[in-house]
């Protein structure tokens, strides 16, 4: 959980950090854009160095979820029968609690997502437009649903970075001082949050058009 | 019920010699067993505690087979691990004049002069042993910044040698012998029985064979055999009901070996601690001891007036008698446990007693809390401040404590000899279930070192030396077996056979009572009579009308409660019968016809300076006096005016 | 006060269990918790039925054995204090209350609310212990130990193995309690020699009995009666980790 988690915490700092691109203009989002089909050519062939990426980071999700889900399987098998009463967490941490239907909700995103700014499929702009026209056209005010769907998704990235940051920590044994590393983790997931929600947001009410 | 008087206890085999010499002596006399044969051996140690368990992973260590037993799920849950305060050795570290010899006066000094001095100074040998094994397993003792182990002075010690760890001394020696013990298990040379309670001792050719235990998930009846069996089964203050012991501790090991022909030595010894949470209502079910620690910066008072039902607060100081200090100016609320204990016990018979029923008397910290501030005194005692307020819902801080003494520990226990073999060969019992080295009264933090003792350095030695002969005990006679579990079936038959009206719970609270009112901590002639009337009717009652539901099988809580009650009966009245012939009064046994002008005990070495021990009969208790001499330490008389 | 309480009863380990309805009447709030099962159960025993079966020994916080799940809650809402401690001062007159054995696989139930906890046994002789047989030891003082690092270990050592922290993990996880151990002894120099090996002996051995992963949600340390530190389980991973990868 703790390796995939972090490949992917990764990439999700990288991305953000791409899409606010968006406030620089038109070109230089869909320069941005070319630039990583292109990485590392002439030396290497077109999209080499993405396919990679996107190779590494379809494994990760893959065995983010495989390692989820065999914990999943394995707590159901440490525990047949369940409670009568109805649990409250003494722990503090609501994020804690969203990790597997949160992991479900951001998976069916990332699927959407991929169908409409990757590949253009659920996109009013299809896939041949410019990586610029396809998210002003995603996000616009018509399509509120989108974005509140973006938004829901996001928050649940948020609660997952929250407690999954940290916690990566403590599984690989890095963890000390928890009050620090809690505070760190929830601050990462909060920028990040805000700077995926930048982009959109600015293209619903018009700053971005 | 009538005793007689037997043959004395001539011998108890300790070596003559210098005192210092005298281990060193019966290690080297010791015949050894080869350790191919060790394996061929086995080896029953029945409980888990400090004494239990570090005996069975030591005779494992050394090769045996052993077979552990008892009656929690986990050997870790033995009743050592609720002991707080910590564990004596005399090891002067602090250079302050420590050392063997001070530890062995000590001891037999504190002990009222009914210990035997050979036991004690080995004791005291070995203490060092302890604390280094201890800390080789890891036990984590507290330190000084330097970063080596911390001590303090405890129960009135004039050094201070009490290691400990926080307040859980005994939690973290009984895990440090429990990883012990469970490391053998991995290894295979201790095989464990856990929620299996020993009914019967196994007897044939005159010697320990075995034991028929109960395993309390299936309710099957086994038999185990052995070449030798160990008793660590602990003590019997449950005897009162209400006391500081587990619920589950009981006598019925030991009782069943008494009957089969092991003496049972000092019987009437116990210690009652003086500071404990009193009992708030009918429905207590134990007592929670206060470290003694407290006594330290609390004040023990109680209103002047008799009836006096104002909040504490209220009771304006001159009105308040702070009877320790003014009673024992010298050592004021620190004078020993006994003295605490019976003084609290005076003033609330006197009908000045706090709390529900009466029965308690205020500690006080507002002083100690205006001089050292609140602060100082949360760092010192913030978790049995805590504590206490868990309990009574009482905030200590604000509200004087109430406490109220109760039964803490018993010194009586089956008799052994200096090698802690009881009067059936091949039965050696260690820790307290054995009479022990405390004599009439046990200092504080000197049963952890005692159980260990027993446990780790000395019977190994001595259950070497009886193993030895092994070759000749010959085979264990069917019919011995036959008939000790035809013994456990039939009671436990019978108990179920009853069906009458009261349950088990009822019968232990009633004889509970009896006990602290007749026997407890002021005994006279005219209570112990009463009791030992008191107590034959009661036990015909229950035999008569006890309620055991349920069936022999599977898990029967009600049984084994109803099993160890009907072996209390029987306890309760030699405990009775040893404090009526007992006229002294000496350490935890204080008759009110034997006592100063001051109202102190009074020791009556001329005719009583003997242990007690006795033998079961079907016509009645023989005593059996083993005669104490003392030539090292000068028997003296307490004072701690 | 009057109180309902819901509890579970299972004849054997066999049977399927059900909860069961019972009022208890006149409780006091000066009561521990268990004293008031305590009346139950005498209640119980002249009418005719079964008592409660429920595990207890001490009743002082200390020895380990009592654990139920009182409203969804191991060892009830009190925090830092086990079922022994707890008293019915905090019970509000007329309340419902829930009472559940522990859950988990590892866990078997007995009967009742009493449960078999020996896989816990087994975590201990994989690993958590020195190999020092009596007599062996060194002079106590012949290895100072910094006083941060005693008191450390101290805090770990303070767990009772009562079983509250797989009770309470989600995912039925044994972490907090081996951790404990692994911690304690991996924080002193007489625990070093065997560290790496106690580290993955002890964790291969807790996987082995069935308990489920760690997810770090930190429920166990919420209930634990001792409050073992989740830090304990940081250092197990470390100490694993180092060790499987040599």
């Amino acid at each position: 959980m703790a390796v995939t988690g972090a490949v992917l915490v990764l990439f999700l700092v990288a991305h953000m950090l791409g899409n606010l691109k968006i406030f620089l203009g038109a070109d230089s989002f869909n320069h941005y854009a070319e630039w990583l089909r292109t990485m590392g050519s002439p030396a290497l062939p077109n999209r080499t160095l993405l396919t990679i990426t996107e190779i590494v980071l379809t494994l990760a999700v893959v065995l983010h979820m495989w390692s989820a889900v065999s914990l999943a399987r394995r707590a159901a098998k440490a525990r047949p029968v369940k409670y009568a009463a109805r649990r409250r967490s003494q722990a503090s941490g609501y994020a804690t609690h969203t990790m597997r239907y949160g992991g479900v909700i951001i998976l069916l995103f990332v699927i959407w997502h991929l169908l409409d700014m990757t590949f253009g499929v659920v996109n009013p702009e299809g896939g041949d437009a410019t990586p610029y026209a396809r998210m002003v056209a995603g996000f616009q005010p018509s399509r509120w649903w989108v974005t509140l769907f973006y938004l829901v998704a996001m928050v649940m990235v948020g609660f997952h970075l929250r407690h999954g940051l940290w916690s990566a920590f403590q599984t690989l044994g890095l963890a000390r001082r928890y009050r620090a590393l809690k505070a760190g983790a929830g601050a990462v997931a909060a920028v990040l949050v805000v700077g995926f929600l930048a982009a959109p947001v600015a293209v619903m009410i018009g700053v971005v058009k | 019920m009538k005793y007689t008087v037997g043959e004395p206890i001539r011998d108890a085999k300790a070596p003559g010699g210098p005192i210092e010499d005298r281990w060193d002596t019966r290690r080297f006399q010791a015949k050894l067993v080869n350790p191919a044969n060790k394996r061929k051996l086995t080896v029953i140690v029945v409980g888990t505690g400090l004494a239990g368990g570090s005996a069975a992973a030591t005779l494992g260590e050394l090769g045996y087979q052993v077979k552990s037993f008892c009656y929690q799920d986990s050997p870790r849950r033995a009743h050592s691990i609720a002991a707080q305060g910590g564990i004596n050795a005399a090891k002067n570290y602090r250079g302050d004049g420590d050392s063997v010899y001070r530890l062995f006066y000590d001891t037999v000094k504190g002990g009222d002069f009914r210990a035997r001095e050979s036991n004690v100074y080995r004791l005291a040998q070995v203490s060092v042993n302890i604390i280094d094994q201890a800390v080789a397993q890891g036990v984590p003792f507290a330190r000084e910044y330097g970063g080596l182990l911390d001590t303090r002075s405890f129960g009135g010690a004039q050094v201070s040698r009490t290691f400990y760890a926080r307040g859980q001394t005994g939690q973290q020696l009984l895990l440090g012998a429990y990883q012990a013990l469970e490391r053998q298990i991995a290894a295979g040379t201790v095989e464990m029985h856990t929620r299996h309670e020993m009914l019967e001792l196994v007897v044939s050719g005159g010697r320990a064979r075995g034991v028929v235990v109960r395993d309390m998930v299936t309710g099957e009846i086994e038999t185990h055999l052995a070449d030798a069996v160990v008793l660590a089964t602990g003590g019997y203050g449950n005897v009162f009901f209400l006391s500081t012991n587990a619920k589950g501790c009981n006598t019925t090991a030991i009782w069943r070996a008494h009957r089969k022909g092991a003496y049972f030595g000092n019987p009437c010894f116990t210690q009652i601690h003086p500071t404990c949470i009193p009992v708030s209502g009918e429905y207590q079910s134990k007592l929670t001891l206060m470290s003694e620690s407290l006594r330290n910066d609390g004040r023990v008072w109680v209103p002047l007036r008799k009836g006096d039902d104002r909040a504490p607060g209220d009771i304006p100081e001159d009105e308040r008698d702070y009877y320790l200090e003014r009673i024992y100016p010298a050592f004021g609320n620190l004078v020993p446990r006994d003295i605490a204990s019976r003084a609290a016990k005076n003033v609330c018979d006197e009908g000045r007693g706090v709390g529900p029923g009466g029965l308690g008397v205020y500690l006080d910290f507002a002083d100690a809390i205006a001089r050292l501030g609140r602060d100082a005194v949360e760092k010192k005692y913030g978790n049995l401040f805590e504590m206490y307020e868990r309990i009574t819902g009482e905030n200590p801080y604000e509200v004087p404590m109430r406490i109220y003494p109760a039964v803490h520990y018993t010194m009586g226990g089956l008799w052994v000899d200096y090698d802690l073999q009881s009067t059936i060969p091949g039965l050696f019992v260690i820790g307290e279930a054995n009479f022990s080295d405390h004599g009439a009264n046990r200092l504080g933090a000197s049963a952890l070192m005692q159980g260990l003792a027993d446990g780790y350095f000395v019977l190994p030695t001595t259950l070497g030396d009886y193993l030895a002969g092994a070759g000749t005990f010959g085979p264990v006679d069917d019919a011995d077996v036959a008939e000790a579990r035809q013994a456990v079936t039939d009671r436990i038959e019978r108990l179920l056979s009853v069906n009458g009206t009261r349950t088990a719970d009822s019968y232990h609270r009633e004889l509970g009572r009896i006990m602290w009112d007749y026997c407890g901590m002021e005994r006279t002639e005219e209570s112990l009579r009463k009791a030992l009337e008191r107590i034959p009717e009661l036990r015909e009652e229950f035999w008569r009308n006890v309620k055991v539901p349920g069936d022999t099988e599977g898990l029967n809580q009600a049984l084994e409660r109803a099993g160890r009650v009907a072996d209390f009966f029987d306890l309760a009245e030699l405990m009775c019968v040893d404090a009526l012939h007992r006229t002294e009064s000496c350490g935890g046994h204080f008759r009110a016809e034997s006592q100063d002008e001051d109202g102190e005990a009074l020791r009556d070495d001329e005719n009583f300076a003997y242990v007690a021990a006795w033998e079961w009969t079907p016509q009645g208790p023989v005593l059996h006096k083993e005669e104490l001499e003392y030539e090292y330490v000068k028997m003296s008389q307490r004072s701690y005016k | 006060m009057n109180l309902t309480l819901k509890i579970w009863r299972q004849n054997g380990p066999a049977d399927r269990g059900r909860m069961v309805t019972y009022r208890v009447e006149d409780v006091s709030p000066d009561m521990s918790f268990l004293e008031m099962l305590d009346v139950l159960n005498e209640r119980l025993i002249l009418e005719g039925d079964e008592p409660v079966a429920f595990d207890h020994d001490c009743r002082e916080g200390i020895c380990g054995m009592c654990g139920m799940v009182i409203n969804g809650v191991a060892h009830g809402e009190q925090r830092a204090t086990t079922t022994c401690q707890l008293h019915m001062r905090h019970f509000e007159d007329g309340a419902t209350i829930t009472i559940e054995p522990w859950r988990a696989a590892p866990f078997p139930v007995v009967k009742d609310l009493v449960v078999d906890r020996s896989s816990f046994d087994r975590i201990i002789q994989a690993g958590g212990f020195v190999s020092v047989p009596a007599g062996s030891a060194p002079d106590a003082h012949a290895v100072p130990v910094p006083k941060k690092d005693a008191d450390a270990a101290f805090d770990a050592a303070t767990c009772i193995g009562c079983g509250a922290c797989v009770a309470a993990c989600p995912n039925g996880s044994a972490s907090l309690f081996t951790a404990a151990k692994i911690t304690h002894l991996g924080l002193l120099p007489q625990g070093q020699p065997e560290r790496a090996s106690r580290a993955r002996a002890m964790v291969e051995q807790m996987d082995a009995e069935g308990f489920g992963g760690c997810t770090n949600t930190g429920e166990c340390t919420a209930v634990c009666p001792k409050g073992i530190p989740l830090d304990t389980i940081a250092r197990m991973n470390a100490d694993y980790l180092k060790a499987a990868s040599k």
